[in-house]
């Protein structure tokens, strides 16, 4: 098992799948000569061709459906949006084609595209690129969405959204490109649907996705270390769909939720997770579910301010307290 | 295949031109059929009509390699998707919301696709397959086919971002798709003076150096070698083309339009360059057709639409409502589970 960051387990998934398969591409703003904001496609230009690995102009809308008009041919694009906040742009072309051309035409046409894009909040990048846009695609019948929380996940889970025959939109964080993990030597797939236990605990739950579990593994070290509670930590990368299943083992065995997201709480991921446990295992709760979110705020310029609007490690530890009464 | 002629030359021999003004004629009866369905409840939604047009969609298709070229068009797309070759009554089956229709009662009106015969369907946001054109353009390349993308698009579509995002990447990487703008002078009930700065559709083009034409798109002849021109360049590889065809539409934008925006005078002036009619008297004039013939004709194709389209897609079942949720994702798609097993 090889130690890896987090952009070099995206770069790995995207060699391997353009040398596997010719009609395999790659598109987006500065992804070619440049070689990617975040290095994701370091070298590929040079290595495969302007033809499959193309510099886009900075028009999201019109390159993510060109992406999704090639993939009706058996094309299959992976089209970086170099930061989610510009996802926005694409949204009529991902959530009004890609999402529904299956269903529209009676299962004669299928896109599938990957859409990869960095979310979440970075440091001090100001309103207009600290959007956090996972609660929006997660919303959408018609379309997948997985989020790596880690480099393992980040290269299994875009080998099998090339593959998969969905259009997926893969979540990532502009504050983990240089996350270290270990990935397999070996040629890996990860699952596009499901959930896995990054932490086996037997008196809370504490869900998180993306950067958020690393929040939820902070916070169970630090109660199990001051208060002796020991938190299970259930790592959501699927978002849509859910792992109902494994939400409702997990709070099954623990009694007790709290769901850690990185985004203001109005329909969002928490909001979600929380129905499907109301849905699944409401009789097996001890207490109400929680939720910790970003303040309803957007994101401010001001390091303080910033701070302030965005949960952390501190914020899961408080919410598991209150619940424990500790 | 479909059973159409393919006539890629410039001038049309009478056979042609009798064949395209059955089409039409038929094109334009099927429509107004659709107008008497709604009305009976039939047809639901919404339904937008494109009797004024038909010399377009089949002037330029007649120039295409139809069931090898790719075509793809805005929600008005019933004529467009029959002259590719769909099966008419599957056409009007989806408009009655079938399990037989082309879409499998998916769809509807505005989402008519037929992929077998590439067509690949009619989109409902004004400008959206504009780029979906330039990346089946894109998937031709990489492909290395000589199938061109034929995208039919209103000339209020042209306001859209992506006309402007669309025409700059085609341009940038020489892509062979050709953008047909059907000028019917009014976007939903707007006229296009009131919405659009250069009102000349083809001169905003030459913004990204696409090379383009403007045609009377009454006059089939008139498209048909306008369209091969257009055909020709964008199949040799040299790129994009973009043709403006002046036309009309007859009824309101949608159903649900009054259609009270337009000076009668300014309608009556349009009808009298009806493409249907003007054909029809050409080959009269020309001694190739009389208009007992013409009437028979009219008359055959009227019962050919009520007593197969109509039939059909009225005993036609139902889509099964345990089917709901079939075509959402992919069914059993491996790579969900991480691969094998």
């Amino acid at each position: 098992m090889a130690e890896i960051m987090v952009w070099e387990a995206i770069l790995r998934a995207h060699d391997e799948e353009l040398a596997n398969d010719p009609m395999v591409i790659a598109m987006g703003e500065d992804i070619g000569v440049v070689g990617g904001t975040y290095k994701a496609t370091l070298g590929l230009h040079d290595k495969y061709g302007e033809e499959r690995i193309i510099d886009t102009p900075i028009s999201e809308n019109g390159f993510t459906g060109l992406g999704i008009g090639a993939s009706f041919l058996g094309v299959r694009p992976i089209i970086e949006i170099m930061s989610v906040n510009f996802s926005w742009l694409a949204m009529d072309q991902m959530f009004n084609t890609a999402a529904k051309v299956r269903y529209m035409s009676g299962g004669q046409l299928q896109a599938p595209i990957v859409v990869r894009s960095p979310g979440g909040t970075a440091h001090q990048l100001g309103s207009q690129h600290s959007a956090r846009m996972e609660k929006v695609f997660m919303g959408i019948a018609g379309l997948r969405v997985v989020t790596p929380s880690n480099p393992r996940q980040a290269y299994g889970l875009l080998k099998s959204a090339v593959r998969c025959n969905d259009p997926v939109f893969i979540n990532e964080h502009e504050l983990m490109y240089n996350m270290k993990g270990t990935v397999p030597e070996e040629e890996y797939f990860h699952p596009l649907e499901g959930s896995e236990v990054a932490r086996e605990g037997r008196d809370i739950t504490l869900f998180g996705y993306n950067i958020s579990v690393h929040w939820c593994l902070q916070a169970a070290e630090l109660l199990s270390k001051h208060h002796g509670i020991e938190a299970e930590v259930v790592d959501l990368y699927a978002l849509s769909p859910l792992d109902r299943a494994g939400i409702r083992n997990s709070v099954s065995k623990t009694h007790r939720a709290v769901i850690v997201e990185e985004a203001e709480p109005a329909v969002g991921v928490g909001a979600e997770v929380m129905a499907v446990i109301n849905e699944e295992c409401f009789f097996e709760l001890d207490a109400a579910p929680v939720r910790v979110s970003a303040l309803n705020v957007p994101i401010p310029y001001n390091h303080a301010l910033e701070k302030t609007a965005l949960p952390d490690a501190n914020d899961v530890v408080e919410a598991v307290r209150k619940i424990f009464g500790v | 295949m479909p059973g159409f002629h393919r006539n890629h030359h410039g001038s049309m021999k009478d056979a042609d031109k009798k064949r395209l003004l059955r089409e039409m004629l038929f094109a334009r009866r099927f429509e107004e059929r659709c107008y008497e369905a709604y009305v009976e409840r039939n047809i639901g939604g919404f339904l937008h009509l494109y009797p004024g047009e038909e010399a377009c969609a089949h002037g330029v298709l007649e120039a295409a390699r139809v069931g090898h070229d790719y075509v793809i068009t805005s929600y008005r797309d019933h004529v467009h998707a029959i002259k590719s070759g769909s099966d008419p009554r599957a056409v009007m089956a989806e408009l009655f919301s079938k399990e037989t229709g082309v879409s499998k009662g998916r769809g509807g009106s505005m989402h008519i696709f037929d992929v077998k015969h590439r067509f690949m369907g009619g989109y409902a946001l004004v400008g959206g397959p504009f780029p979906l054109a330039a990346g089946i353009a894109k998937a031709i390349r990489l492909q290395g086919g000589d199938e061109i993308c034929i995208c039919f698009l209103g000339d209020a579509a042209n306001n859209q971002g992506t006309f402007h995002e669309s025409l700059n990447m085609a341009a940038l990487w020489n892509l062979p798709v050709l953008y047909v703008c059907e000028n019917n002078l009014y976007g939903i009930g707007t006229r296009i003076d009131r919405s659009t700065a250069v009102v000349d559709q083809y001169k905003r083009v030459s913004a990204y150096n696409i090379p383009s034409a403007k045609e009377n798109g009454q006059d089939v002849e008139l498209v048909h070698k306008a369209a091969v021109k257009a055909i020709k360049h964008v199949r040799s590889g040299k790129g994009p083309y973009f043709l403006e065809l002046m036309t009309y539409r007859y009824r309101g934008h949608s159903m649900s339009d009054s259609n009270a925006y337009r000076a009668k005078t300014e309608e009556r002036m349009w009808s009298k360059r009806d493409p249907v009619i003007m054909l029809r008297d050409r080959l009269i004039d020309a001694g190739k057709l009389t208009l007992k013939e013409f009437k028979d004709m009219d008359t055959e194709i009227l019962d050919e639409i009520e007593d197969e389209v109509i039939r059909f897609a009225a005993e036609s079942p139902e889509p099964h409502i345990a089917d709901v949720e079939k075509y959402v994702l992919a069914e059993n798609d491996p790579w969900v589970r991480g691969g094998a097993e």
